[in-house]
């Protein structure tokens, strides 16, 4: 079991994720990820997608993993990596489905998702962790390691393979239908 | 005429890129905690909090605020009697966004067609708008703006018939299609009159007015304050988790127009509100 309940009501997440971890988290919790993470957004996505499509091997194993939208800035001398927030998910919606399918477990960013990622979180057994836009500098600190693994011809949009402690997140969509975003902006809503 | 030579622009503009990414300025940070008295939303206030404490991190550590460092757009006052020597202004510009990024380690964000999608690998050229004004100094304002909220920002053409409701129902709707993708709490400058592309040049201009400050125009000040009452009780909230905080201000600039026209601009702005100058 790799999600647990700590005393101050935030869960423990660690990866890989099994589909009785994913099953246990529900929009709305405050989660804390350590382990393996990987990164990739719009170029690498473009990039994997044919390969799913063809059905070749990845350049990395998604199987149980998360991947994070992010593109992070580079690290100064003796730092790990720099600022590194998230990236607006929708425009991988097109690619989630299909690398879902695959196993990937959970992917991390901000802002909504279509209704087919919302369906295929569901199908697959997967969350959508959201990460806080523009919190670059915080997020850095609970990066470890960075090693570049795939596509390093892309720059800050290479895809990264991240080992991260007590990475801060919440989960905005889960396996089971629950939205944070809808919920929250119920609550507060005084105009429509 | 006063001599100002490339180099001490190309310098100027380098710090101002180097110091805008890592240090937010005091108006965005009163912001932050104005919002924090006012905000009911737990989730919303743990927010809030975070970007208090990244700005403080990104400030002490010199660690970018966010990673995504902007494409530079960069409004200069040139004044008439000034004589920029040495070189082309426009040049200098970008060779300060050029050493700017590199020696900050900042991101490059830019591709250098929208098609081919290959990246110019020092963040340039910036978005250069040059206004020439009478003196003889030269202001540069610089503001790295981030593509999310930027992708959310829209342009309407409404009949002077639809008139000043049709605006502000526009605006508002701004805000709730923005949603959390653009990183709330927002900014929204706001380019009304003038020609399709003067309204989009205006909404960028109104974000370097202190955020918090009045309008200069009594009913221009009293409509900001109502559309930003009315997207404050949208409930989208600091990230869209839910809450009161979904913008920190709205600014609107306006110019006379044609007679059949009545162009609205919006500039999303997210809260990452990284903007400098400085006058030479």
């Amino acid at each position: 079991m790799s999600v647990t309940l700590a005393a101050d009501g935030i869960k423990d997440v660690t990866t890989p994720l099994t589909d009785a971890d994913v099953e246990s988290l529900k929009a709305g919790d405050r989660v804390r990820i350590s382990g393996v993470m990987y990164t990739a957004r719009d170029a690498a996505h473009a990039r994997l997608f044919p390969l799913i499509e063809k059905g070749e091997r990845l350049p990395i194993d998604v199987n149980g993993h998360i991947i994070y939208y992010t593109g992070p800035t580079p690290a100064q001398p003796g730092q790990v990596v720099g600022a590194i927030g998230p990236t607006t998910a929708s425009r991988m919606d097109k690619f989630t489905p299909a690398l879902l399918k695959l196993g990937l477990k959970g992917t991390m960013g901000k802002g909504y998702r279509g209704q087919p990622v919302k369906d295929a979180l569901r199908q697959y057994k997967a969350v959508y962790f959201g990460a806080i836009g523009g919190a670059g500098a915080v997020l850095s600190r609970h990066v470890k390691a960075l090693e570049i693994v795939a596509y390093e011809d892309l720059g800050t949009e290479a895809i990264r393979r991240l080992e991260v402690e007590k990475f801060p997140a919440m989960v905005l969509n889960d396996c089971h239908g629950g939205d944070l975003y809808e919920d929250g902006q119920k609550q507060f809503a005084r105009e429509g | 005429m006063r001599d100002i030579h490339v180099s001490a622009i190309a310098d100027a503009v380098k710090k101002l890129c180097m110091e805008a990414n890592v240090s937010l300025e005091p108006d965005v940070l009163r912001a932050f905690d104005r919002a924090l008295t006012t905000e009911r939303s737990t989730a919303g206030k743990q927010v809030l909090t975070i970007l208090k404490e990244n700005a403080a991190l990104a400030a002490g550590q010199r660690i970018p605020y966010c990673q995504d460092t902007g494409t530079v757009v960069c409004f200069v006052e040139l004044g008439q009697d000034v004589h920029v020597t040495g070189g082309g202004l426009y040049d200098a510009i970008n060779q300060g966004v050029r050493q700017g990024y590199q020696e900050g380690y900042l991101r490059a964000s830019i591709v250098k067609s929208p098609f081919d999608r290959v990246n110019t690998g020092d963040n340039t050229p910036a978005v250069i708008h040059v206004d020439v004004v009478e003196g003889a100094t030269l202001k540069i304002m610089i503001m790295a703006k981030g593509g999310g909220c930027e992708n959310r920002s829209k342009y309407t053409m409404l009949t002077p018939a639809a008139g000043l409701p049709a605006v502000k129902d526009f605006i508002i709707e701004c805000v709730k299609t923005a949603g959390p993708d653009a990183c709330p709490p927002l900014i929204l400058g706001v380019g009304v009159g003038g020609t399709f592309e003067k309204s989009a040049i205006l909404s960028k201009r109104s974000l370097f007015r202190e955020l918090g400050s009045p309008n200069p125009d009594p009913m221009l000040d009293t409509l900001e304050k109502e559309l930003l009452e009315r997207a404050n009780r949208l409930g989208i909230g600091p990230q869209g988790y839910g809450g009161d905080t979904t913008s920190l201000g709205i600014h609107i600039l306006t110019y006379p127009c044609h007679i059949t026209s009545l162009p609205v601009a919006v500039t999303i702005e997210c809260h990452a509100h990284r903007h400098k100058e400085v006058t030479l």
